[in-house]
């Protein structure tokens, strides 16, 4: 019982890092239908941004954090306007194929100048944010991850219902045509969702760093990860980012634990191909998807 | 000479492979160079570079096949490929079979292999059909690594030395005749193949699948047919690299494989058959330039005592010839070589 409580808290805690650093991905493809390949090197800019600011330039924590925030926000606006915009109404095959190319050239960039060596953040955590009770066990990290996630999660919710920009997002995800007709500037609808989706996954970066350590191959694999993450959530759904990543997570440590480690990481795309073949438009996304 | 325009009559002209007599020598003239000159005057490292280039560019037709003719992304031909070598691999080793039996058993193996994966793709399209060939290579390069009854996990196999009809095959030499006689082959298949009703179909449901459907083509048992051809060129190629190489273990099969093929076929040029050997050529000769110039500026002065790393400038300069192939000329090399052509062609009146 002990060892299921323990998986059980394990694969929470995973699950919702999954489903944090889903968030970005789905917020892209939302707004603007790209399947974003290059979103673990993405996620791995904010951890170094933030590595940078913090351990190169000792800026003061707080600052450091807000500071990496607005250097994903730009990088995002800039990645829309240089690569992404002269390809809107291309062949799907381009745009999935240039943020391939745009992961090997940010990957590459980091290794350039970070290598490929472990970095740790300073401690700085304070101590009550975990919890130490009998069996169960949370670390600081995981207790801050879930305030950050959560804070995240209803501001970005009041944003899209409230704002008068969230509400044009909500549009051109709803129909980009009839958005273009009644006046909302599409275009820096696309270039604004890069930039809050660059925000969230440097943010999920840095919160994956402050837990593991900062390493470009690890952040980058989540990239990966993501996917089976937004199909099961469905993949225009952001609460169902979060959802789909908590089940992975749960799953992928249960299968850890009870049925065998080396199987743990390809579970989660066996589920996958599952839900692709059964229900492809996951359990909250919209049921628009074209049949063959 | 061509003068400017379609003045064709017949559907003869229509389907033919080469439109003047000027292109069909010089094609005859580059395959007897090929035959007779490079093998004996390329050192072995050279002849190296030929046959992974050959090899790859087997590969590459087969999936310019899927992706470029049918319209279906796949993002598992790494592994597909990986199939096939091992496939090759225990063939040889498990059953003594003939080298000349391994390759195109190997290949019918991937093939199937190929078409079990490629049953999604009856009800998805697109994106969903791209992440479903995504965790496909994962599935396989799972099984690869621990089915160890049959593929030996992370140990690997060895290959008994190729022979070929009883004659041994040794070094590099030999194996440049066999691949490309091999490439010439598949080459011929798949020009012909697009002429066929096959081909035709496919490039009917790249173009729009639901009017394809509407014209009585049976698309999944097209799509289908599609996976399992371009698999069995990923698979023949992979058995013949197994040969090639000797010892295979399942590391390189990863979707960063995969990921090169694509961008081959996008360099070199989608619903191109030379352009998938443009690509093939134009990435492997980037990959053996860059791991050149990282040797040379590792060991130069300026690097060397300063921190920065400089290998994974490889990985920049990849990411970056994709990049700017898409922005500048997604229709990549096969067009740029086009264009250059015409405007031989037409010169002085080129426009």
């Amino acid at each position: 019982m002990d060892f299921f409580i323990q998986l059980l808290v394990g694969g929470l805690s995973v699950g919702f890092l999954y489903g944090l650093s889903a968030m970005g991905f789905v917020m892209i493809f939302k707004s603007s239908s790209v399947l974003n390949f290059a979103h673990g090197e993405l996620i791995a800019i904010g951890a170094y941004f933030f590595l940078a600011f913090v351990t190169w330039a000792k800026i003061p924590i707080l600052l450091s954090f807000l500071l990496a925030l607005a250097g994903c926000f730009l990088l995002g606006i800039l990645i829309e306007r240089i690569f992404l915009r002269p390809l809107i109404g291309e062949p799907l095959i381009f745009v999935v194929m240039l943020t391939v190319g745009l992961a090997a050239m940010f990957k590459g960039l980091i290794l350039f100048i970070w290598g490929g060596n472990l970095f740790t953040y300073p401690d700085f955590l304070p101590k009550a944010l975990g919890i130490d009770w009998k069996i169960i066990r949370i670390p600081p990290v995981y207790g801050a991850t879930l305030i950050i996630g959560t804070l995240f999660l209803i501001l970005f919710g009041l944003f899209f219902k409230f704002s008068s920009q969230g509400i044009y997002m909500r549009s051109v995800a709803d129909n980009q045509r009839a958005a273009l007709s009644l006046g909302v500037h599409v275009k820096r609808v696309f270039a604004l969702s890069w930039a809050i989706a660059a925000l969230v996954a440097g943010m999920s970066g840095m919160v994956l760093g402050i837990i593991n350590g900062v390493n470009v191959h690890d952040l980058s694999g989540i990239g990966l990860k993501v996917f089976p993450v937004v199909i099961l959530g469905g993949l225009d759904s952001i609460g169902g980012a979060i959802i789909g990543g908590i089940i992975i997570g749960l799953l992928e440590t249960f299968t850890g634990g009870y049925i065998s480690p080396s199987l743990r990481d390809v579970v989660p795309y066996i589920v996958l191909v599952l839900i692709l073949l059964l229900k492809p438009y996951g359990l909250f996304g919209l049921k628009e998807i074209e049949r063959v | 000479m061509h003068p400017c325009g379609n003045f064709r009559e017949r559907y003869q002209q229509e389907l033919s492979v080469f439109t003047t007599d000027f292109g069909r020598i010089w094609t005859g003239i580059g395959i007897l160079l090929l035959i007779t000159l490079v093998p004996l005057s390329a050192s072995p490292y050279m002849l190296y570079i030929f046959n992974m280039i050959g090899i790859t560019a087997i590969a590459v037709i087969g999936l310019n096949i899927l992706i470029g003719f049918t319209g279906q992304i796949s993002l598992g031909h790494g592994a597909f490929f990986g199939v096939g070598a091992y496939a090759g691999a225990i063939f040889s080793t498990a059953l003594h079979l003939p080298m000349l039996l391994c390759i195109p058993a190997a290949g019918l193996t991937t093939a199937l292999v190929g078409m079990i994966f490629g049953i999604p793709s009856g009800r998805l399209k697109g994106l969903y059909l791209t992440i479903a060939t995504l965790a496909g290579q994962f599935i396989i390069e799972y099984v690869l690594i621990h089915w160890e009854s049959l593929t030996k996990g992370t140990m690997g196999i060895t290959l008994p030395p190729a022979s070929l009809l009883g004659l041994s095959l040794r070094g590099d030499l030999g194996f440049y005749y066999l691949i490309f006689i091999s490439l010439a082959g598949m080459v011929w298949i798949a020009v012909n193949l697009i002429r066929t009703r096959y081909g035709r179909a496919f490039i009917a449901i790249r173009d729009n699948d639901r009017a394809a459907e509407g014209m009585g083509i049976p698309i999944f048992r097209y799509k289908l047919l599609s996976f399992g051809i371009s698999s069995f060129y990923a698979g023949f190629a992979g058995a013949l690299w197994a040969f090639y190489m000797g010892s295979i273990t399942a590391e390189p099969f990863n979707l960063g494989l995969s990921v090169e093929y694509i961008a081959m076929v996008i360099i070199g040029g989608l619903g191109s058959i030379s352009g998938s050997i443009f690509g093939a050529v134009f990435i492997t000769l980037l990959n053996e330039a860059l791991r050149f110039m990282t040797g040379l500026l590792m060991n130069s002065d300026l690097f060397s005592t300063s921190e920065l790393n400089i290998a994974p400038l490889r990985e920049f300069v990849f990411g970056l010839a994709i990049v700017l192939f898409i922005l500048l000329e997604p229709r990549g090399l096969a067009e740029l070589w086009r264009i250059i052509r015409s405007n031989f062609r037409l010169w002085p009146f080129s426009y």
